[in-house]
């Protein structure tokens, strides 16, 4: 049993900068949870207090059910895998991997053994004699995960272990450790893991469920699907999905939202939903692949001027104003048409299904639902 | 060959390569005609220690007539009842506790400065650099009358006691700065795997700091070597000098000084200290080449 549990937690520095307020988040036995914000939104700083290198002003920390906030790092129960993956350079991989386990006072057999077992699982036997700087990043980064894998630790932290690789072997290495993930809970072995990333596309791949930051405070917790479907403010909706989300601020009157030129009815229930709010702006999110080239079922056309046009291999972005503001449309590349032959300036229908359309308050960002 | 840009490159190229050539054999000409100016006298004092007092005061250049080792034997042993066998023992005695001495504390205090945090560590640490301006003349006579007070003339505990304090803040500077390049990040994987802040030093620390121990043993070893202000106040006996004071004591046995055999002996004097040099001269160059982070 190893769930973490944060209650209130708060990080208060000694020049009086609070950078988390208060959190409540519930990691359960065995699960993948992903930490993601934009930079300075304390996703890092949280880690370090689970893994006991910060101090912890207020609020109370539990793993497997036992309060460690006054525990030093050794006896919560953890292990961590840093983005510099901080390999001890003057040791072998061998002894890179063995250090903790002799520190522990762990019968040599014992550690042979569980060394030779982590080796094995990420493929590096070969590179047990090596020392780190006979490593390639991507080797490097494998014993790093190694070294907190012989420890059998009840909760795994990556602090952004991935983003010093480059792009080929960050994807390679996302699906070995999700594999490793999955493979060690269903080996019956403890496997909480907490992963810290500023990657969206890492955070949605590989978490079971995923926490949004943003300035020391929760913005969401869920799986990747409601995330993305149904992000809980305008925050989480822009900083979920590549291309990024559009959001304007538009006027919502008599069933539709009207924005220069354009009108956009609205599905009566979110109409109706609207009506019994009193401001009459709202924030508008629409995510690209809901803005289509051609019509469907149920869709209205909105008369957009193009602006460029980029070509991503697969999908095609289009870049069009709509009503004096700039969407941007993600479209397969095969059903992209004529409109990769349009000029710039020329005028294009996009077709948006009402029900798509994501609302939020313009003031504090909450996603309006009906 | 008909792609004009290729042809112009190929023209180009050995024009290029023989300018760069004798730009570095312009380099190299001016480089040894340097290192030869600084090195001369070391070379002049090898030769001359072969020579005869009449042949060094009227001979310009370091060749020796013949080569006579008579100098080294006579300079060996000395015109006292001891030979240098007992004053380099008596340096050794001096050096080696010191360095041990020197090491643990400095490397002790330079982890405090660089790694906790404590009441007063800036104004602390700001004294500590002061103090290596501070010209070690002036703390003589203090020191004297306290060593004194403790009993400790004529004993090489002056000369090595101070160090164990971490005096020589020089190197305490110099570790604390070559700590402060090691990563954060390594300790709080040790910490994490289980060290305390001791195991931290010894296991993870100490290991990373090799090669700043060795440019302060390397040095401590030089200059103490050297020292000659601190032998002369607090040693009167003369079975108790090191080198430095015998290399003193031939210059002024005799009416007549025997250059030849003082300065045979200086050339041994020297040796020591080259060979410490040559044999930790690898770790200058490695430094921090070795670390295991990346980013």
């Amino acid at each position: 049993m190893a769930a973490v549990s944060l209650q209130g937690l708060e990080k208060v520095y000694p020049n009086g900068f609070k950078a988390v307020h208060g959190v409540d988040l519930e990691v359960r036995d065995g699960e993948f949870m992903v930490f993601v914000g934009p930079s300075g939104c304390a996703k890092s700083t949280l880690l370090r207090m689970v893994a006991g290198l910060e101090s912890i002003s207020g609020g109370e920390l539990r793993i497997g059910g036992r309060r460690v906030n006054e525990l030093p790092a050794k006896q919560r129960g953890i292990a961590m895998v840093f983005q510099n993956y901080a390999l001890y350079p003057h040791m072998k991989v061998w002894d890179n991997l063995a250090f903790g386990l002799k520190l522990s006072g762990m019968a040599k057999d014992e550690i042979a053994q569980r060394v030779r077992e982590a080796a094995r699982l990420l493929e590096m036997e070969a590179l047990l004699d090596r020392y780190p700087k006979q490593l390639s990043g991507g080797q490097a980064q494998r014993v790093a995960v190694g070294r907190a894998i012989v420890k059998k630790p009840g909760v795994f932290l990556f602090d952004e272990p991935l983003s010093n690789l480059d792009a080929k072997l960050r994807a390679s290495m996302r699906v070995r450790l999700t594999e490793l993930h999955r493979a060690l809970r269903d080996s019956g072995q403890s496997s909480t893991v907490i992963y810290v990333t500023h990657d969206q596309v890492e955070a949605m791949t590989m978490g079971e469920r995923i926490c949004v930051l943003k300035e020391g405070t929760i913005q969401q917790v869920d799986v990747p699907t409601t995330l993305y479907e149904r992000p809980a403010n305008a925050f989480v909706g822009g900083f979920i999905g590549s291309p990024e989300m559009n959001q304007h601020v538009v006027e919502a009157t008599a069933g539709a939202l009207r924005w220069g030129d354009a009108v956009l009815p609205l599905p009566d229930a979110i109409a109706a939903a609207l009506s019994r709010q009193t401001a009459v702006q709202v924030r508008l999110g629409l995510r690209p692949e809901h803005l289509a080239l051609q019509p469907g079922a149920a869709t209205v056309p909105l008369q957009g001027r193009l602006r460029f046009i980029e070509h991503m291999g697969a999908d095609v972005y289009v870049h069009v104003d709509i009503g004096a503001l700039p969407f941007t449309a993600r479209v397969a590349s095969d059903l992209a048409g004529d409109a990769v032959r349009a000029a710039r300036g020329d005028t294009l229908a996009l077709h948006v299904a009402p029900g798509a359309v994501h609302l939020f308050d313009a003031a504090s960002g909450v996603a309006l639902r009906a | 060959m008909s792609d004009p840009t290729t042809s112009v490159s190929y023209a180009q190229a050995p024009h290029e390569l023989r300018a760069a050539r004798i730009a570095a054999a312009l380099r190299y000409v001016a480089l040894t005609a340097v290192g030869l100016v600084m090195l001369y006298p070391i070379i002049w004092l090898v030769g001359a220690s072969f020579k005869s007092n009449a042949e060094i005061f009227t001979e310009v250049g370091f060749w020796p007539s013949g080569f006579d080792f008579s100098a080294y034997v006579r300079g060996w042993k000395t015109s006292s009842e001891y030979t240098f066998a007992t004053y380099f023992l008596n340096s050794f005695l001096i050096t080696i506790p010191r360095i041990v001495v020197t090491v643990i504390s400095c490397v002790l205090v330079a982890y405090a400065f660089a790694r906790f945090e404590f009441w007063g560590k800036k104004l602390l640490f700001a004294i500590m650099v002061a103090t290596v301006m501070l010209p070690h003349i002036i703390l003589r006579i203090p020191q004297y009358l306290m060593f004194k007070e403790l009993g400790w003339l004529d004993g090489y505990l002056p000369l090595i006691v101070p160090s164990a304090f971490a005096t020589d803040t020089f190197f305490v500077f110099m570790l604390v700065q070559f700590l402060r390049g090691i990563p954060r990040e390594m300790e709080e994987a040790a910490q994490i795997d289980g060290c305390n802040a001791l195991q931290m030093l010894v296991y993870i620390i100490v290991p990373l700091l090799k090669p700043a121990i060795v440019s302060v043993v390397v040095f401590q070893f030089i200059w103490t070597m050297n020292d000659f202000m601190g032998p002369l106040i607090y040693l009167s006996s003369v079975e108790k000098y090191p080198v430095s004071l015998a290399l003193k004591m031939t210059l002024g046995a005799t009416e007549e000084v025997e250059w030849a055999s003082a300065i045979a002996i200086s050339v041994v004097a020297l040796l020591p200290s080259v060979a410490v040099f040559f044999a930790a001269q690898k770790y200058f160059v490695e430094g921090a080449a070795s670390s295991g982070i990346k980013g």
